[in-house]
């Protein structure tokens, strides 16, 4: 290159540079997987969104693709990623973390929080959705579509067993006598009404973590290397919900279909149920007696796992992308959207200062039984979650139906999850 | 075999030059032979041969790629108790559902072939579940199984028999998912059965009931053998089906409890799809493949010979 020419080199680099961040900045598409986990007409609540913070944003195109279920969405994403093509961002169940490290597909939030208001927001969100959302010291997901376990109870049939109807146990003691008197036989013997249902198909880790966590032990590590299924905590947590069958009778024989419960509970066949929180505006609508939503009730200590899902980031986005991506994150758990979500939906509100907007607080004083989840937020956990996630999920599972349904003892079933947990994770040590 | 050495039958044919006529056959012979070998190749050969490859290399996790680890996954598997369960629950499963569903759609045939009222309405009814996806179907029966209030509890408590928890306990889950299944496909393979005996001359049934032969006599040694070529292919279908469908357990069950239900497709998806164990599914895979090509052979090469084609 001649001498002369060479002073129109940074001229003409800087107006390329120019020229393509402007190209760039016009036409930004990201592709959005979301999964459908509860009732209602998710997919026009998420085009609403999408359309409004497109109109806000010219320039950036959301193309919001509805998934399945979380199980789908996660088959989708991860195969499309391993054909080279990922989704740009995906809303997947929080326990999916792990997993999605591990096959080194998504990317930390961490070093796109550079102002002090972006620090902010990343602090916004309750506690308890955070625990599943990070590890190894990085924010990996962001709370969205997020839930716990309550209890439902019927008012009408604590009022004919002669107990008082707006009062739910509190205790695991309280549960047990109240449930004694909530039991109806005939004089055949056949229960025409249980007291209670926890359900234990496709995923009883989570609902006995409802016992876990009130018998005040953890189920595995933060760092998701090590698990403590042979606790005597934990054992003791699987003794109690085996014996609300075998020895106080209370809760009906074998594995409780989850999807049958709310059905079960409409139908009168159980006087109480845990269920998640998704299933309210189901409840709400379908039960045709009054009725009570309250935590789970306390033993060593109280609470409940949180559950659902969140946004992540999957690499492979160029910088401007993923600076257009949080753009939509953050525009989609402002407060105000927060509220509307959760008010539309069931889940519960990710951040505390959505529960202080308008609308929110209009729909509380509606109906009070939506803010339980929230206020049992200060004794959520996180939900069991670990390397190969669900494969340690499943010896757990394994374990807790053995149990239940009488082939092991709950010493045994937790002896062995324990072990074939510590097998799996061995090479993560 | 059939699709490799197409360029090697041009060069042969090209080195000893044979009449125009035949080299244009062969020619057309392929090309008419193409599209569907290019879409066994695509869609079946070239996965299964990859699936063979995958076995014996481990799963790629994020930056650590495949290494060849030999027979590793196979030892794996033999002492994976999962795998036995799954194996062994399938092997149950296959054993009922194909003599159930056979037995019932040759009598559900046999009697809507007859002069019967509602003759029409009954073959519907028979073939409705049928049309049904298997996902609905299960949804279904979900509540039929229900504790307590459902369909079948109730009929079972006309006659004061207790609740029962049937899908949730281990001795009657999978017994469930049998009934299910028959239910499903005994309709489907009635119509097999049903033409195939609308085919059949009635002149023989009547010369052997001048003979002086009974009703069970005529069936067993005029009707049941002239369907056996019915019978092979049902027999065919319902093997293939019986290690094919799961979507009922996806819905009613997920394997649960405690894997009474796990069959083995069921848990190659779990290990694949939920585990993300990649090699270890194909793996399991290289099992199923080689059990339906072992049926397979069986019954092509036995029990051809012993059917009587027209």
């Amino acid at each position: 290159m001649s001498a002369k020419l060479k002073w129109l080199l940074p001229i003409a680099g800087a107006a390329l540079m120019a020229l393509t961040s402007v190209a760039i900045a016009k036409d930004i598409t990201l592709s959005f997987y979301y999964p459908i986990a509860v009732g209602g007409p998710i997919p026009k609540i998420i085009d609403g969104y999408v359309a409004d913070f497109e109109k806000e944003n010219p320039g950036i195109t959301i193309k919001a693709i509805y998934a399945g279920t979380y199980q789908d969405t996660l088959v989708k994403a991860l195969t499309a990623f391993k054909s080279g093509e990922p989704p740009d961002v995906a809303v997947l169940l929080s326990t999916d973390m792990f997993t999605l490290i591990d096959e080194d597909a998504i990317a930390p939030f961490d070093d796109l929080l550079k102002t002090d208001a972006d620090k902010a927001w990343a602090k916004s969100f309750y506690p308890a959705f955070m625990a599943n959302s990070q590890t190894g010291g990085k924010i990996w997901g962001i709370p969205f579509q997020r839930s716990t376990i309550v209890m439902y109870w019927n008012k009408d049939a604590f009022k004919a067993a002669g107990l008082d109807p707006d009062k739910a146990p509190d205790t695991w003691d309280e549960l047990v006598a109240n449930g004694k008197k909530l039991v109806q036989r005939e004089a055949s013997g056949n229960v025409s009404q249980w007291a209670i249902e926890i359900p234990s198909s496709g995923f009883p880790y989570w609902l006995f973590q409802g016992l876990t966590t009130a018998n005040d032990v953890q189920l595995m590590n933060a760092a998701g290397t090590q698990t403590a299924f042979d606790k005597p905590g934990v054992t003791g947590a699987l003794q109690f919900w085996v014996d609300l069958n075998k020895k106080d009778s209370i809760h009906p024989p074998g594995v409780i279909e989850w999807g049958t419960t709310p059905k079960d509970f409409f139908e009168k066949k159980t006087a109480m149920i845990w269920t998640t929180t998704g299933n309210l505006t189901n409840v709400r609508k379908n039960a045709p007696f009054p009725f009570g939503v309250a935590m789970l009730p306390a033993h060593q200590g109280r609470g409940s796992p949180t559950g659902g899902g969140n946004f992540y980031f999957f690499k492979k986005m160029s910088d401007d992308e993923r600076a257009a991506a949080f753009k939509f994150v953050k525009w989609m758990t402002t407060p105000e959207r927060a509220a509307d979500w959760g008010i539309q939906t069931g889940y519960v509100a990710v951040r505390p200062d959505a529960w202080d907007t308008d609308a929110m607080k209009k729909y509380v004083a509606d109906f009070p039984a939506a803010a339980v989840a929230r206020d049992q937020l200060k004794y959520a956990v996180a939900e069991l979650s670990t390397h190969d996630n669900q494969r340690v999920t499943k010896a757990l599972n394994d374990g807790i139906q053995a149990a239940l349904t009488g082939t092991k003892t709950p010493e045994q079933a937790m002896k062995d999850a324990q072990a074939e947990a510590v097998r799996i994770l061995r090479s993560y040590q | 075999m059939m699709h490799g050495p197409e360029p090697a039958a041009l060069v042969s044919v090209a080195a000893t030059p044979p009449p125009r006529l035949q080299f244009s056959a062969q020619i057309h012979g392929w090309l008419l032979l193409l599209p569907a070998a290019v879409l066994l190749v695509t869609f079946t050969h070239y996965p299964a041969v990859a699936t063979i490859i995958d076995s014996f290399f481990s799963t790629p996790k994020g930056r650590r790629a495949a290494v060849f680890v030999g027979a590793d996954n196979y030892q794996a598997m033999l002492g994976d108790p999962v795998f036995w369960r799954a194996l062994g629950n399938n092997i149950v499963y296959a054993a009922s559902v194909i003599p159930l569903t056979i037995a019932l759609s040759l009598a559900m045939a046999i009697w809507v072939n007859g002069k019967i009222a509602g003759r029409p309405f009954l073959r519907l009814s028979f073939f409705t579940p049928t049309v049904l996806p298997m996902i609905a179907v299960a949804n279904i029966w979900l509540f039929f199984y229900a504790p307590g209030y459902g369909l079948l509890d109730q009929m079972l408590g006309l006659f004061g028999i207790p609740a029962h928890n049937w899908l949730g306990s281990q001795s009657t889950a999978l017994l469930c998912l049998i009934a299910v299944a028959v239910w499903k496909d005994a309709g489907f393979f009635m119509i097999f059965y049903l033409a195939a005996l609308q085919q059949m001359s009635p002149q023989l049934a009547e010369a052997a009931a001048i003979e002086g032969a009974g009703r069970w006599y005529v069936f067993r040694r005029i009707t049941f053998p002239l369907l056996m070529p019915t019978t092979l292919f049902v027999l065919i279908n319902a093997i293939i089906n019986s290690f094919r469908l799961i979507d009922h357990i996806v819905v009613m069950t997920q394997g649960g409890p405690d894997n009474t239900t796990a069959l083995l497709l069921f848990y190659i998806y779990e290990v694949g799809f939920k585990f993300w164990d990649t090699a270890y599914a194909a793996t399991l895979t290289v099992v199923l493949l080689a059990l339906l090509a072992i049926v397979a052979l069986g019954q092509f090469l036995i029990l051809d010979r012993r059917i009587h084609y027209q």
